[in-house]
């Protein structure tokens, strides 16, 4: 829709903007605005003028709607010729698919609770400015986690580990890391949410999380994730801008809010830190062909992307995310201790691992020539050849947490990759335990929050993670397959090493088909 | 700040030791040893003998690792929230000063992993 | 001196796109990855409606860019004739 004025001229973008922008509230009568608003005061932010708010892109409904239209028809052109196609067996191995798995489980389901926590957070605001940009970025959401269960559907007919992404991420212990995060963001205020969401994820980390899924899925076959994974980034452009201009608004209201947003930020870039671990693990080891290796990408999507962001936002007062120095040496580490645990811990995985092969250590090792051979590389080939003879390696014992990230204690002390880094506090009488400096200061801020954390292996030592019903003194009781029952995962099936995977024997033979006339 | 909120906000610890119904965590983590990726959390009764957590409870865990065997136990150095700590092994969890989510380290003197690379 | 980018999808619509953006900033580094162009720049970068237009032979609305967007960094400002990137320090 072309907006005319009197004269019959079309409206510049700007006037288009305010038109569709401003305006459209009004002042409270018969009401407390205190209690028609009632988020948006409680975390210390302060706002005089709402509308200095400006979407930079300038964006509208009516254009919005155009656009996304347009969006929508080009993905299920794509989805559809790949499935008709039998796309799936064009993936370069069926490992592949694996990634895809911990997509599906792990981020899709997060796209449903960003949906949420933007209609939240804009139903919150006072000002129609940002209300607009929470309501467009509420229904892209919306459509990400819409269209990304659409095209991984199709991989649902053919291999396991598909089945029941939302029922897994409540309860699947590895699950509960990017769960909790997002729980933790939902929850916050509105202000806090926005810096959590659209700023620090958005716009500080989501390249990290686009660039492995889309190039990885073009570079490895599969082109169903590519489109849906360009059409959500297509948004994601959008996202980032309004996550610097939230951050940029906020600090120009009140010399106040630098404080509070800069304890924001240095949270949510560690909390977003750590669940990117999962995508450093499956950038270096689970594309069959690889892209560039984690460390790569943190280089340019963090260090010099997020270095000219945070030289820019010095003028405010705000200062680099804090522990940067740690971050910046583990780069060399945690997609190993993240592939170390996901290996041992195969049995209870809704995925397969397996060991790499010979050229993909030797990648590694290339890309990695300061820690691969001297503290993984041995470990991987301990195992490997104990998986030829027959022993792999399933540990069955469960893990320590980190109370905040809630991933397994794996991570190493500052500087040391020989030692874990052990972190506790004593709070009203308990000890909480945490994997570093940053998730333990996090917890100190805000411990009234922190100690519900529902930590998978506690609440299955509690007894709450069977299916109903399980009585747990009954002899003979086997927990494990107790446990695999209540996240819904079909043991033998879902989980172990890939190697003789009812996944790799199916791909086979599909492929086998394809390509010859047996 | 212990928490922003527009009302009263009390909650329970999740993990507080009445919902381990009579029992409780114990972290124990094995130094230069990480193979095994993290600590493990056991489920044990507070009066539980420190000498059977050596004898029947390590083993199942850390059994794998061919390190493991060759342990001699007289000399391993052990730890209790960071800090060197001899327990008593003829006394319980709870007599050796081990509450509820108690952390304790070992180290196995020589024995440092595959290939000396404290995997 | 910091880098903005653009990064868009590789496809028939974008490349008359990349092919105004290289004309009209001169210091702009391309990185063609895999089904993607990623456009590096020092300091700033402009994205002109008059040149594509130019290029395409036909009148062409800037939003329209948000079809194929991937990603981009630096400050952003948006008018009918240009979109700009650019850093602060
Ligand atoms: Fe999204
Ligand atoms: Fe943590």
């Amino acid at each position: 829709m072309d907006m005319k004025t009197s004269s019959g001229k079309k409206l510049g973008l700007k006037e288009k903007y305010r038109h569709m922008t401003r305006g459209l509230d009004w002042e409270t009568t018969y009401q407390k605005r205190e209690d028609v608003f009632p988020y948006v005061a409680y975390e210390g932010i302060k706002i005089h003028d709402w509308d200095k708010w400006e979407d930079p892109f300038r964006l509208t409904m009516d254009s919005y709607w155009k656009y996304q239209a347009e969006k929508e028809r080009k993905l299920y052109a794509i989805i559809d010729a790949y499935a008709q196609n039998n796309g799936h067996l064009n993936v370069t191995d069926a490992r592949y698919l694996n990634a895809i798995k911990l997509f599906l489980t792990g981020i899709s389901p997060l796209e449903y609770m960003a949906h949420r926590g933007f209609t939240h957070a804009g139903r919150a605001f006072p000002g129609s400015g940002p209300r607009v940009a929470c309501l467009m970025q509420a229904l892209d959401e919306l459509r990400h986690a819409q269209t990304q269960i659409h095209s991984l559907s199709n991989y649902n007919k053919y291999y396991n580990g598909f089945h029941d992404p939302a029922h897994m991420l409540q309860r699947v212990w590895y699950l509960s890391v990017p769960r909790s995060f997002f729980d933790d963001a939902v929850t916050a205020g509105p202000f806090e949410f926005m810096v959590a969401i659209g700023f620090s994820f958005e716009y500080v980390l989501t390249n990290l999380l686009f660039v492995p899924f889309v190039s990885g899925a073009a570079y490895n076959g599969d082109m169903g994730t590519m489109t849906f994974g360009f059409s959500a980034q297509s948004d994601e452009a959008r996202h980032m801008t309004l996550g610097l201009e939230i951050i940029k608004f906020i600090l120009e209201q009140d010399p106040d809010n630098v404080p509070i947003v800069q304890r924001w930020i240095d949270k949510w870039t560690w909390r977003g830190y750590r669940v990117l671990t999962l995508v450093g693990m499956m950038m270096d080891y689970m594309l069959p062909k690889r892209i560039m290796s984690w460390k790569e990408a943190w280089e340019v999507y963090f260090e010099q992307n997020g270095g000219a962001l945070f030289k820019d936002l010095s003028r405010y007062g705000i200062r680099p995310p804090k522990w940067l120095d740690q971050i910046s040496f583990d780069k060399d580490h945690i997609s190993h201790q993240a592939w170390a645990t996901f290996y041992q811990y195969g049995a209870i995985a809704d995925f397969h691992t397996w060991s790499p092969t010979e050229d993909e250590l030797d990648w590694l090792s290339s890309k990695y020539p300061d820690s691969f051979d001297k503290y993984y590389r041995p470990r991987l080939d301990y195992w490997r050849e104990q998986a030829e003879q027959g022993n792999r390696f399933y540990n069955k014992t469960l893990p320590q947490l980190c109370q905040t990230c809630q991933i397994p204690m794996v991570f190493t002390e500052p500087g040391d990759p020989t030692k874990i880094c052990y972190r506790e506090v004593d709070y009203q009488g308990e000890k909480f335990h945490f994997c570093s400096d940053g998730c333990k200061e996090i917890f100190e801020n805000e411990p009234e929050k922190f100690k519900q954390s529902w930590l998978p292996a506690n609440q299955i030592y509690q007894g709450n993670c069977f299916p109903d019903g399980t009585d747990p003194t009954v002899e003979g009781f086997d927990p494990v397959s107790k446990v695999l029952e209540y996240y819904n995962i079909q043991a033998g099936r879902d989980n172990l090493d890939f190697d003789g995977s009812e996944d790799q024997k199916n791909f086979a033979k599909w492929r086998g088909m394809a390509t010859s006339n047996e | 700040m212990a928490v922003a909120a527009i009302k009263e906000y009390r909650f329970e610890s999740a993990d507080r030791l009445e919902n381990f119904h009579g029992n409780q965590l114990l972290f124990v983590g094995w130094e230069d040893h990480l193979m095994f990726c993290a600590p493990f959390a056991f489920l044990l009764p507070p009066d539980f003998p420190f000498q059977a957590l050596i004898e029947d409870v390590l083993p199942g865990a850390y059994g794998y690792h061919p390190d493991f065997a060759e342990i001699d136990w007289a000399k391993v150095e052990w730890l209790r929230s960071g800090q060197p700590f001899q327990p008593q092994l003829d006394k319980s969890l709870a007599d050796n000063g081990l509450g509820h989510k108690a952390v304790i380290r070992f180290r196995t003197p020589g024995l440092t992993g595959i290939g000396g690379t404290c995997s | 001196m910091s880098t903005v980018f653009i990064a868009l999808q590789a496809n028939e619509d974008t490349r008359p796109i990349i092919e105004a953006i290289v004309a009209d900033n001169p210091h702009a580094v391309v990185n063609q990855q895999p089904a993607m162009v990623k456009i590096d720049a020092e300091d700033s970068l402009v994205v002109r409606r008059e040149t594509i237009e130019e290029l395409l032979g036909r009148e062409f609305d800037l939003q329209e860019l948000q079809i194929n967007l991937i990603s981009l960094s630096g400050h952003l400002d948006e008018t009918d004739d240009e979109m700009k990137l650019y850093w602060n320090a």
